[in-house]
């Protein structure tokens, strides 16, 4: 089976820190892929593009409620709705890894692939007019000049809890590929059938001690 | 969604062109009416084209690349669009010629390949909405027809007006096909509003989170400010005012043009107030199908912090 690179999520160990979307805005930033553009940074209303974002969610009724943060990027789909419906060939799947990504320079900026993306992993970039989205660090995971533990995705380098793991989940002895299939790890939306790569891993209930 | 107003205006432009062509080539097989008439129509029909191709270009961030979007024809409704539009300004402009010229022949090819190329046209519209399954709104065949509806009920109505002015013993003809495609557009536009109001969305926040809880909501976004899925997503307008946009294009798109026409029997003023009526109720209805599609990351995003 071919390679497919991705990220599994553990939610049961994410403390909801934000270090991934800083430390992944900061390595996209300059790179393949930067500048990554922020409008009115420092006024009122700050916005900007990111490939990465940390939400949180309450589940359950007050108050046995859970806090869930729930990190957010491109899932990179094994069948990506966003790529057919580009117009111009910039959005496309790389058939040695599986990694989805944007030619910024044929990317006409029509946003059609984020209309067409149900999980709203891409952003447009206001200052460039080109869609962004997660490269899985693509200029990082192949870097013969960093250390070999070093070649993953920033955000898994920051995360404080390991709660980001990054492999090949085709293949059944990595890391992801074992936590996906001992820890019940999920897909988003699976009902749209877009097979997403990323995957999640669901909280656990902590038994105290007896 | 938020209805972006380059492709309201695109989508009822070009309609309302490719109306107006298909009504034109039907006179010319069935009453040979007068060459200046034709070409006439057909330079209306292009400059409809034309503002709509023009304000297609508004969309985009990076329109002097708007040339790279023929590429992906093999798999993009969008790239096929892009193709068919300037095919079918080619070949309505080779038919306005070849009539102007009285070349009868090569005017009958070119026409009728035009009107293959219209019909192709409105399919390619609506496919780029209709193809994208998890905006349910849009997913149906009801998205292409009405697309083809709206724009031939409106290109008939405009071949209505300039028949009074140049082809008068079409005009009566005219305003009659005007008032059954008008009410047959209605009829379908109204099944399309029928269906969109028992949808049951297929996402839930449980299927987009795969967090497994009956109460379930969210406390943070992970952005203080607006992002690009919060401006794009949400039309960000009271339902008060969708609501009063949907009255207002079920007032104007069929009823009350179609009883101007009726009560001014179809006089050339009757004509021109039915048809402004109509095309400000076409663009309130492009702007409601647009506002109505919910889109589902925009669970994603139902509180900032």
């Amino acid at each position: 089976m071919k390679k497919q690179l991705a990220l599994v999520i553990d939610l049961n160990v994410c403390v909801g820190c934000h270090a991934c979307a800083t430390s992944c805005k900061e390595w996209n930033d300059g790179g393949a892929a930067g500048p990554l553009s922020d409008q009115n940074a420092y006024g009122k209303d700050p916005s900007g593009t990111f490939f990465n974002r940390v939400q949180t969610f309450e589940a359950g009724e007050f108050p046995a409620t859970d806090t869930v943060h729930f990190p957010k990027s491109c899932l990179h789909c094994e069948d990506p709705p966003c790529v057919p419906v580009c117009p111009t060939g910039a959005s496309y799947k790389r058939a040695e890894d599986g990694i989805v990504l944007v030619d910024y320079d044929k990317c006409i900026g029509c946003k059609y692939c984020a209309w067409a993306c149900p999980y709203g992993a891409r952003e447009l970039d206001e200052s460039q007019k080109v869609m962004k989205k997660c490269t899985l660090c693509v200029d990082r995971i192949y870097d013969d000049k960093l250390p070999e533990a070093e070649r993953k995705p920033a955000c898994v380098m920051a995360c404080p809890t390991s709660a980001r793991l990054f492999g090949d989940i085709h293949d059944p002895e990595s890391e992801a590929a074992r936590a996906i299939r001992e820890r019940g790890g999920y897909a988003l939306m699976p009902e749209w059938e877009t097979k997403p790569a990323n995957h999640y891993l669901p909280r656990r209930k902590t038994v105290p001690p007896a | 969604m938020k209805p972006a107003w380059s492709v309201v205006l695109f989508t009822t432009l070009a309609g309302a062109g490719q109306g107006l062509f298909l009504a034109l080539f039907a006179a010319d097989l069935l009453a040979k009416p007068a060459r200046g008439f034709l070409f006439a129509g057909c330079v209306v029909a292009l400059a409809l084209l034309g503002a709509g191709l023009l304000a297609s270009f508004f969309h985009l961030g990076k329109p002097l690349r708007a040339w790279r979007a023929v590429a992906m024809w093999r798999t993009s409704w969008l790239s096929r669009e892009v193709i068919v539009l300037p095919a079918t300004m080619v070949l309505v402009l080779l038919y306005s010629v070849f009539t102007a010229l009285a070349m009868e022949g090569a005017a009958l090819a070119a026409g009728a390949l035009a009107v293959v190329a219209c019909i192709l046209l409105f399919v390619c519209t609506g496919m780029i909405y209709a193809c994208l399954k998890f905006l349910q709104e849009w997913a149906s065949p009801l998205t292409l027809l009405n697309f083809a509806a709206l724009g031939c009920a409106s290109g008939v109505l405009l071949a209505a007006i300039l028949a009074a002015a140049l082809q008068p013993d079409l005009a009566h003809d005219y305003a009659s096909a005007a008032l059954l495609a008008g009410l047959l557009a209605y009829v379908a536009r109204l099944f399309s509003l029928l269906r969109n109001r028992t949808l049951r969305p297929k996402s839930t926040l449980q299927s987009a989170t795969g967090i497994r809880a009956g109460k379930l909501r969210q406390i943070a976004q992970g952005a203080m400010g607006g992002t690009f899925n919060t401006r794009e997503f949400f039309h960000g307008r009271p339902e008060a005012l969708v609501r009063a946009v949907r009255w207002t294009f079920l007032g104007l798109v069929f009823p009350l043009p179609a009883a101007i026409l009726v009560a001014g029997a179809a006089s050339a003023s009757a004509l021109l107030a039915a048809f402004a009526l109509q095309f400000v109720g076409l663009l309130a209805e492009r702007w409601y199908f647009f506002a109505e599609a919910r889109h589902p990351q925009n669970l994603y995003y139902q509180a900032i912090a």
